[in-house]
């Protein structure tokens, strides 16, 4: 696995709708990275800019992706990763967006 | 102008009901939160501006919402429910240990006289506080570090802490009920429990005398007389005259004594409501028809409420936060289904009409009385 390459542009970030009415934000964020293009450094940025989204995708204590929430990035599923895994390049580079999904389940 | 604020928790949102002090025009507003399970909105009885709410769902898990203008715009506050120290275990549904983990929040209770404190009971059971309005939240370990807590087993609805009761006369004495463990009592503020369930037999543990493992549905007082508590358990409605410290059947000539709310006329200390479920089976009332019963003798002897009930082919439930009172003169009665109706009667349950018919199924309801 190739080191994670530190982001020059800011990352694009899609929301699924109740998180993106919690934050009280429309269409996509964008989040500046302070460290190497991870997932986790992306999801640490997200909560940095919007604290309300704290718990809501990972959880407070152990960190860990909620069950029925999925990370997508280039068209793959990247929720099974290593959240220290780098970023696909494209997403780094702020050409693509990092997908955060509510599984379809539950009425 | 005084007037009546209904605060509704459902599967799917929350929604403001309010009236004037005639309850008879309603303008609902809602949903908040669309798409949330919100089990539990409340106002501050110190401040009725003041309101709490407790969505949550499967993908994103708990949030708390706050609203300083009586449920006209909300703002998300703290959702972080860590248990203190090391959590240990509780008994799962095959008696195994099982660690506590956080599910989601059951019941706000706001302090008596200040609006920034608030309690929360959780699932897995326990209770936190914050003295913040929201913002922060800490457990009150005591109550999970009870000596019974290894043997507490989650209920059918998971193993929450669903009710909580505060003694008007006594800050440091509240009262909270847990699913399937029981009622407990503090005396110094959160600091130490004891089990407060002699009396209460339950058919489905092998002892049926057992101190913790009685599945409470829901508690209600007086505040002029904060020693006298009502309870709908599991099956039985129960009465104590000591704050819990001896509980005694009252169930008398009801159709059926389980259920899951119960409550007390704003008023008169002696009326009491329930809605007879029948069996923990058949969650819907007997017959098909929609009865609130009310006992004006503390229990015992029970009349049916019927009038702008349906009285046939009625197969919903009312859940255990769904029932509450208003403090008008003439005492409102109010209580929703999972059918969606919200039912209000203003003279104290002799008639009934339906606020709302529609809504999502609903999870609790509370009435502020606006002065």
């Amino acid at each position: 696995m190739s080191d994670p390459i530190t982001v020059t542009a800011p990352v694009r970030i899609k929301l699924p709708a109740h998180l993106r009415k919690l934050a009280q934000v429309d269409g996509e964020v964008t989040v500046d990275l302070t460290g190497p293009a991870t997932l986790r450094m992306a999801l640490d940025a997200l909560e940095r800019t919007y604290p309300v989204l704290r718990g809501t995708i990972r959880d407070h204590s152990t960190q860990r992706r909620r069950a029925f929430v999925r990370y997508f990035a280039c068209e793959q599923d990247i929720s099974h990763d290593s959240p220290d895994d780098p970023l696909p390049e494209r997403v780094a580079a702020g050409s693509e967006p990092l997908l955060i999904v509510g599984a379809m389940a539950g009425g | 102008m005084t007037g009546v604020r209904v605060l509704v928790g459902t599967r799917k949102g929350a929604f403001v009901l309010t009236s004037d002090g005639k309850r008879e025009r309603w303008d609902v507003s809602g949903p908040h939160f669309s798409g949330w399970e919100v089990y539990h909105v409340t106002g501050s009885p110190a401040d009725p501006d003041r309101v709490y709410a407790a969505p949550s769902g499967g993908w994103f898990g708990q949030v708390v919402q706050r609203s300083d203008d009586g449920g006209v715009t909300w703002s998300a506050v703290g959702n972080e429910f860590v248990y203190e120290g090391v959590p240990g275990t509780h008994q799962w549904y095959d008696g195994t240990p099982h660690p506590w983990e956080f599910a989601r929040v059951w019941h706000l209770e706001p302090a008596l006289n200040d609006p920034d404190t608030v309690y929360a009971g959780v699932e897995d059971a326990a209770l936190f506080r914050s003295a913040d309005g929201g913002r922060t939240w800490q457990e009150l370990p005591g109550l999970r570090e009870h000596g019974s807590g290894p043997q507490w087993q989650p209920g059918a609805g998971g193993m929450c802490l669903h009710t909580i009761v505060l003694d008007p006369r006594d800050p440091a004495r509240m009262h909270v009920a847990i699913s399937a463990a029981g009622v407990f009592r503090t005396d110094d503020a959160g600091k130490t429990w004891r089990a407060t369930n002699r009396g209460l037999q339950s058919d489905g543990i092998p002892d049926p005398d057992a101190e913790v493992g009685h599945c409470v549905h829901n508690l209600a007082m007086h505040p002029s007389r904060p020693d006298v508590l009502f309870m709908q358990k599991h099956w039985d409605v129960m009465r104590s005259d000591d704050a819990g410290d001896t509980w005694h059947d009252v169930g008398g000539n009801l159709p059926s004594d389980f259920g899951f709310p119960i409550a007390v006329h704003a008023h008169e200390p002696e009326t009491v409501y329930v809605v007879p479920i029948t069996s923990d089976s058949e969650h819907f009332p007997p017959e098909g028809k929609l009865r609130v019963y009310r006992s004006r003798t503390g229990g015992n002897e029970w009349e049916a409420l019927t009038n702008g009930l349906p009285q046939q082919h009625c197969y919903l439930n009312v859940l255990r936060d769904a029932m509450a009172v208003d403090s008008l003169d003439d005492c409102g009665v109010y209580f929703g289904t999972t059918g969606g109706q919200v039912y209000a009667s203003s003279d104290a349950g002799n008639n009934w009409a339906p606020i709302v018919r529609d809504l999502p199924a609903v999870l609790s309801v509370e009435v502020q009385t606006i002065p």
